[in-house]
């Protein structure tokens, strides 16, 4: 999937008001449709309120302070449970792709740990931490863990030998070789670790949120059901929807600063 | 026309022989006099991966500041008696001397393929080529003066994948010459390239050759690539030296001149007889 983003890349580089406009036209176009068929009746507003009543709903929530608040909760949760999952992901992924001890040690460890559904430790969580914030960042953390371990994991291993052959030729010290090699080649793989690990954040949280939470979004929506708000269920989930893009795009445009040299970023 | 020239070709070459020796001492002797170039001399060398016996004990001296080619089947050991001389690889027996006080700047190897840094802009690419040196305040200057001698100084802050073949692999030799090795080693460093663009690349190597006056070793498997550069052929065969053959021709060579043609025509028929044998 992001690979056929980078590649489509240039062309909204060189385009980019218009492009910028073209990737809006078909939400837009459906919010339109959705608009005319709750207006006209077609769909009945108990089972999807009107998107205009979405937005009224939503102007409520942030004079109340209840949206920001939550969404700030939510927020703050998806980068503290990333930024630890991540962490520890880019280390294991950096130890076994450097070390042959340390990917012999671990390796087939964490691959068994995989396997296992995150999401289906949700019970065993609540037992530990009950609904606490810690159990929230875990969960989000160990989601994120393994894209990034993996890709990281893949990208340190593919890198071009002839590449670190060249470089010790060239007399690179091992911190030389890895900086100026190493970790330039695996960094578009790193990438494609992060995006998907945007990916599955945004998914542990919502869930975690969903089933144990007293803030957040997750709790948001859920406090809507019980009280019938089909309106306020139905903002939590485009809330997602553009969350998840905004974390989408921030790291497309770490992408573009630091792969510049890739042609597939260049401006031509 | 052209049976005339073949025929008269052993009368012309030893004519040329004779009058050939004297120039080329003189163009020796253009290059400075005390070559930065080291005499690399190797005794009984022997190489095998496994059961398989790529070098069959060489024994070969260089002087310094010398050309020499050495071409051979695939398979036949050059490439691994390159990088034995690079110190890529370790040899089973023998030993490769260079001369004492060698530091790791001296020697340098291009390859075939450019193997640039493609995340890095072209200068600095150059300057990864200088080694220890890399920090030090002229670190830029000298690359610049590097990207100069190869006439691509307008790329310097290009990155390499905008570049053509011909250009990437002319960075790469900027990249070895930056640190003015003394021995130069070519793994078919031109194989990659077409035609034309391999010519000029050939005479951009005979000039940064006589200019710095390194001792060049070429391995190649384009016998006209060979006679054209090199001071001396040497043919390898089943991991030995099969023949050691003197270029004397005049430089700047001419290229397809009869003498050179003549000496591609009968190495090459020593390789393909070696073919017809086995």
């Amino acid at each position: 999937m992001s690979l056929i983003d980078s590649v489509s890349l240039p062309r909204g580089l060189r385009l980019p008001r218009v492009d910028g406009l073209i990737q809006w036209i078909v939400p837009l176009a459906i919010i339109a449709i959705w608009q005319v068929a709750s207006v006209t009746g077609f769909v009945p507003t108990r089972v999807l309120p009107a998107p205009s009543d979405v937005l009224l709903a939503g102007w409520k929530l942030l004079l109340s302070g209840e949206l920001v608040r939550n969404i700030w909760v939510s927020f703050w949760r998806a980068s503290i449970g990333f930024l630890i999952g991540g962490s520890i992901g880019f280390a294991f992924g950096l130890a076994n792709g450097l070390s042959q001890l340390s990917s012999k040690l671990t390796d087939t460890t964490l691959q068994m740990v995989r396997n296992v559904p995150h999401l289906a430790l949700i019970p065993l969580v609540i037992l530990w931490f009950g609904i606490d914030e810690s159990a929230k960042l875990f969960l989000v953390a160990l989601g994120v863990f393994f894209p990034i371990y993996l890709n990281t994991l893949h990208g340190i291993r593919t890198v071009d030998p002839q590449l670190i052959e060249m470089g010790r030729i060239y007399g690179m010290t091992d911190g030389e070789l890895f900086r100026r090699v190493i970790f330039p080649g695996a960094l578009p793989s790193i990438f494609v670790g992060i995006r998907f690990a945007l990916g599955i954040m945004w998914l542990t949280l919502i869930v975690a949120e969903t089933i144990a939470a007293s803030s957040g979004l997750g709790y948001m929506a859920m406090q809507a059901r019980e009280f019938m708000l089909i309106d306020v269920v139905v903002l939590s989930i485009l809330i997602y929807a553009l969350l998840g893009k905004l974390a989408d795009s921030a790291s497309r445009v770490l992408e573009r600063l630091t792969l510049s040299w890739h042609p597939a970023f260049q401006k031509r | 026309m052209q049976t005339a020239l073949r025929t008269s070709l052993p009368d012309t070459e030893l004519a040329t022989r004779a009058n050939f020796a004297p120039h080329a001492r003189v163009v020796r002797e253009e290059r400075p006099v005390q070559t930065s170039g080291l005499p690399l001399s190797i005794r009984g060398l022997r190489k095998s991966y496994g059961d398989n016996e790529v070098l069959r004990g060489i024994d070969l001296h260089i002087p310094a500041g010398q050309f020499v080619a050495i071409v051979g089947k695939s398979g036949c050991g050059k490439s691994t008696l390159l990088r034995l001389i690079a110190g890529l690889e370790k040899s089973d027996a023998g030993s490769i001397s260079l001369g004492d006080a060698v530091k790791p700047e001296d020697i340098r190897v291009m390859f075939q393929e450019p193997r640039l840094l493609p995340w890095a802009r072209v200068l600095s690419n150059v300057e990864v080529g200088l080694g220890r040196d890399r920090a030090s305040s002229d670190a830029h200057s000298r690359a610049e003066k590097a990207l100069t001698e190869v006439g691509l100084t307008d790329k310097r802050d290009q990155w390499p994948s905008v570049l053509s073949g011909g250009q990437k692999q002319r960075v790469a030799l900027a990249r070895a010459l930056v640190s003015r090795p003394r021995v130069l080693a070519f793994d078919e460093p031109l194989g990659a390239l077409d035609a034309l663009t391999r010519i000029s690349m050939q005479r951009l190597l005979e000039r940064v050759w006589r200019d710095q006056g390194f001792t060049a070793i070429l391995v190649t498997h384009d016998v006209a690539e060979a006679v054209a550069l090199a001071d001396r052929v040497l043919v390898i065969e089943e991991g030995r030296i099969a023949h050691d053959v003197v270029v004397n021709a005049d430089r700047p060579r001419e290229r397809g001149s009869a003498e050179l043609a003549g000496l591609e025509g009968s190495i090459l028929s020593h390789l393909l007889s070696a073919d017809d044998r086995t």
